[in-house]
């Protein structure tokens, strides 16, 4: 059964870390600056007795006044897993840091985010359109997408 | 000085494969950089069968969103119907009848034989085999394909499960009907191994083709049959449970190069297992209700959920966000076929155009789930 | 009007011209109409025989809805086709467009010109004629590439190209295992090799068979080498961008190749008209037609290979297995011209020997190029 780690479980190590990058954290999952999300996964990727080695998925939600990031990660030495999270507040421009570097596969989902909620990922390496046209009018998955 | 450089010098061109393209699986476009025949580099290009399922969710209840997840990998719509049901089930804290759980696991493992029907049948199709493994497979996949109409109606959106169970019993006629087709389907596995496990010209095509390495199937978060055949012992029914599925008995089938051959071999292993554990859900499926008492319009409490189940393709899972409405707030699927499509730029780089085809059709990618 | 009884009978006069009415010309006349509408209908019966066959192998019915038993529907195909816009893409070359299926097309027809359809009927009884059907076979590919090229499409230009490759590549041990044949027979006339065949060719040159029948399929683009139109790679190769009437040419070069290579294939190996009891002309096409059935018992059942497997299947193992063939051809000729039976059994043990050997030394596959 993967465990997913409640972040009781975690925040100490993460906050030791990081400290001031961990905003607040739910009962299961860990709220992180945006800033510091690369730094945070890649730690949870090499930690030891970490070793988040795969990312299941990332997407983002839209709660008006914030976008919040998510990513979702397992460890398939120890099988556990955890949420982490991250928000940007900035709806005109928002955007976060991308995880490229770290995991591969966060490529299309990345540009997928992009695509349907505006969200920009920092060096990402390829950061266009993935599933609409260029020149689409707006982010539908945003909730204030109007067609 | 390599080969390369003293020959005649030529210029790289773009050929577009796709997005209508008889081995692409649906709507998929690669642009293809060829130096000859050889594959530079590709650059994958979606949307075309973009009908933004994910926002649809958000308008529909919850109950009426279950055929929209048939819509996603119509391959498998069972695999989608049940990741759906289960995401919803953990986030209202439902707890679903035997009977149900137990028809679920047919479903769910009789829709994995279906589609690793159409996967072994399209690689092989994709090889240039014309189109005889192709049909050999679509016959069984119809007989399979006939059950589910008995329980469903429907031959390929079913829309069966429901939150909570499924939508209906199986009719009298259902259990004689899986036995007589378990037997006949053991038969075709062994004769789909016997007329292609040891061709020449496959593994000539095959083996060897298109390696996909551990640790970069693990760093793309590949899963499914592909991660498997990569060597990556991982199989959601046994790494994390969901439903009834730590009652049974079965193996996991694992590759060992992580080459198109492998993911094929590691295909038709995997419908033998899912034939054992039929076997076994068939032989202590209880009597009862098949479905929980669940009001007409699910109003789950505010949070949110991910469940993930081994659909057919890798894991697929549902991250529902609930706003304590009738429709979730934000309903986002793990799409198996996309994630799963972001290393082939890797596995293709340097082999041929009849290669490029034969790697991604190893892949076994719906373009429904892609797009969405 | 020439005098068409015998034709019926199963015993037409010899080639020679002057025994015609009308001469020479005459002569001419009969047996083009007579071989043009051969090969027509000798493809309308192959394209039903296809279709039908792999229905069978593919566990389907194929199709049985127009006339008796399906036999209308080539007919209807053809009427289809006939009637269907001819589309010309516009960044086209149009005359090379244009040519291409004509130039494709009348090779292929010519080659009927030296098969006798019994003894002596041919139109012509060249005294090299199988140097003509492998020379004239080679012809196609022109046209064929210049439908790739003229097509102004990169899957038709990569179809047109890989049909280049494979015909240069193949014309070689095709040739080299003709003569193994042609040592046996003492000619190179396909009228005198069938005359020599009191023992059908392919017991005395059983490799011999096997390489032709290879390399004769990867000459036509049969499966397991159909490459230049792999439907699943490059949609369908040369001719993705024709239409209507030219692409019912293109169709019919296809089966009219596939056709004509049977039926050389049973007029050098399997004793032409020869066989008891039946008209002669009745065993010919029963031959060629057996020789077709197995070439789509190929089609049904095997993957295609890559280019560079094609290629490393003539160049590895075609070509030296048919020098091989040809040395032990020759010696036998000269030690023991008389004692086929002697000959069977040698070549047979050789052929099972070279063939193990050499799939034990040479695998295909692999070929990734560093980028």
């Amino acid at each position: 059964m993967t465990v997913i780690l409640k972040a009781k479980d975690i925040i100490a190590r993460l906050s030791e870390k990081f400290p001031g990058c961990l905003a607040e954290a739910g009962t299961d999952s860990v709220l992180v600056e945006a800033a510091a999300i690369p730094a945070v996964v890649q730690y949870l990727r090499e930690g030891e007795g970490l070793e988040f080695d795969y990312l299941n998925f990332i997407t983002a939600v839209d709660y008006y006044q914030y976008f919040e990031v998510v990513y979702h990660l397992t460890s398939l030495k120890h099988n556990h897993a955890i949420f982490l999270k991250t928000r940007c507040y900035d709806r005109e421009n928002p955007s976060v840091p991308s995880v490229v570097g770290i995991f591969q596969g966060a490529d299309f989902q990345e540009r997928e985010i992009y695509d349907l909620f505006g969200i920009k990922f920092e060096g990402h390496p390829d950061l266009r359109r993935i599933f609409l046209w260029e020149g689409f009018p707006g982010h539908p998955l945003r909730k204030d997408f109007n067609q | 000085m390599t080969t390369r450089e003293i020959t005649l010098k030529t210029e790289p061109f773009v050929l577009n494969v796709g997005p209508l393209h008889p081995s692409t699986h649906g709507v998929y476009r690669m642009r293809t950089t060829l130096d000859g025949e050889v594959v530079l580099d590709i650059e994958p290009v979606f949307g075309y069968l973009h009908r933004g399922i994910e926002k649809l969710m958000e308008e529909r209840t919850f109950t009426g969103i279950i055929p929209l997840t048939d819509r996603l990998d119509y391959i498998s719509p069972m695999s989608n119907n049940l990741a759906y049901c289960l995401a919803v089930e953990k986030l209202c804290g439902i707890k679903v009848p035997e009977r149900a759980e137990y028809l679920r696991v047919i479903m769910a493992e009789l829709q994995r034989l279906a589609n690793h029907c159409i996967a072994v049948g399209s690689f092989l199709n994709d090889a240039g085999a014309y189109f005889t493994p192709f049909m050999y497979t679509f016959r069984e996949r119809e007989k399979i394909v006939d059950l589910f109409e008995m329980v469903s109606g429907q031959r390929m959106t079913y829309n069966y499960m429901r939150i909570g169970g499924v939508s209906q019993d199986i009719p009298e006629e259902f259990l004689p009907a899986l036995a007589k087709l378990l037997d006949q389907l053991e038969r075709f596995v062994d004769e789909y191994d016997f007329l292609l496990k040891e061709n020449e010209i496959l593994i000539a095509r095959a083996k060897g083709v298109g390696i996909l390495p551990k640790e970069v199937a693990i760093n793309c978060g590949i899963s499914g049959p592909v991660a498997r055949a990569s060597g990556i012992r991982r199989d959601l029914r046994r790494d994390d449970p969901y439903s009834i599925y730590d009652r049974f008995e079965f193996d996991i089938p694992v590759g060992e190069n992580g080459d198109s051959y492998d993911r094929y071999r590691v295909r038709v292993a995997e419908m033998r297992q899912s034939l054992r554990i039929i076997r076994q859900a068939m032989k202590d499926i209880p009597a009862g209700p098949v479905k929980a008492e669940v009001p007409q319009v699910v109003r789950p409490p505010a949070g949110e959920v991910y469940a993930h189940i081994e659909a057919p393709k890798g894991e697929l899972g549902f991250y529902i966000v609930s706003d304590g409405s009738i429709a979730p707030y934000r309903c986002h699927v793990r799409p198996t076929s996309l994630i799963n499509l972001t290393a082939l730029r890797q596995m293709v780089r340097g082999w041929k155009v009849a290669d490029l085809i034969v790697i991604f059709g190893s892949i076994d990618i719906t373009m429904g789930e892609v797009d969405r | 009007m020439p005098d068409i009884s015998p034709l019926l009978t199963g015993h037409l006069p010899a080639a020679t011209a002057a025994y015609w009415p009308g001469g020479y010309w005459g002569h001419w006349a009969f047996y083009t109409t007579a071989l043009i509408t051969f090969a027509l209908l000798m493809v309308m019966g192959a394209i039903y025989i296809e279709r039908r066959l792999l229905g069978r192998m593919q566990s389907r019915l194929g199709p049985n809805r127009t006339g008796p038993f399906g036999l209308l529907q080539p007919v209807a195909d053809a009427l289809k086709v006939l009637i269907k816009e001819d589309i010309i893409p516009q960044p086209a070359d149009r005359l090379v467009h244009w040519l291409a299926p004509v130039v494709a097309f009348v090779p292929v027809v010519m080659i009927f010109a030296v098969v006798p359809f019994q003894k002596g009927a041919l139109l012509a009884d060249l005294n090299i004629g199988i140097l003509y059907v492998v020379a004239v076979s080679s012809l196609t590919t022109v046209g064929i590439f210049m439908a790739g090229w003229g097509s102004s499409n990169k899957y038709s230009l990569l179809g047109a190209m890989r049909n280049v490759a494979a015909v240069v590549s193949y014309e070689i041990p095709l040739v080299l295992s003709i003569l193994g044949v042609v040592l046996i027979a003492g000619s190179l006339s396909l009228n005198e090799i069938v005359l020599a065949q009191d023992i059908p060719f392919i017991f005395l040159q059983p490799m011999g068979f096997l390489l032709f029948f290879m390399a004769a399929c990867a000459e036509i683009n049969r499966s397991p080498f159909d490459l230049m139109e792999a439907d699943s790679e490059i949609v369908a190769g040369f001719h993705t961008e024709y239409s209507g009437m030219k692409f019912a040419m293109f169709y019919l070069v296809e089966y009219a190749e596939a056709i004509a290579m049977s039926a050389i294939i049973s007029v050098l190996f399997l004793g032409g008209w020869r066989g008891p009891l039946l008209p002669p002309w009745l065993w010919f096409v029963i031959k060629v037609f057996a020789v077709f059935g197995f070439m789509v018992w190929t089609r049904a059942t095997f993957p295609r290979v890559r280019i560079d497997q094609l290629m490393a299947f003539a160049w590895k193992f075609l070509l030296p297995l048919s020098l091989i063939n040809l040395f032990v051809t020759a010696i036998q000729v000269l030690t023991i011209p008389d004692a086929p039976w002697l000959v069977f059994i040698i070549n047979t043990a050789v052929m099972i020997l070279l063939v193990i050997i050499w799939s034990g030394l040479f695998k295909v596959g692999w070929g990734r190029v560093e980028v």
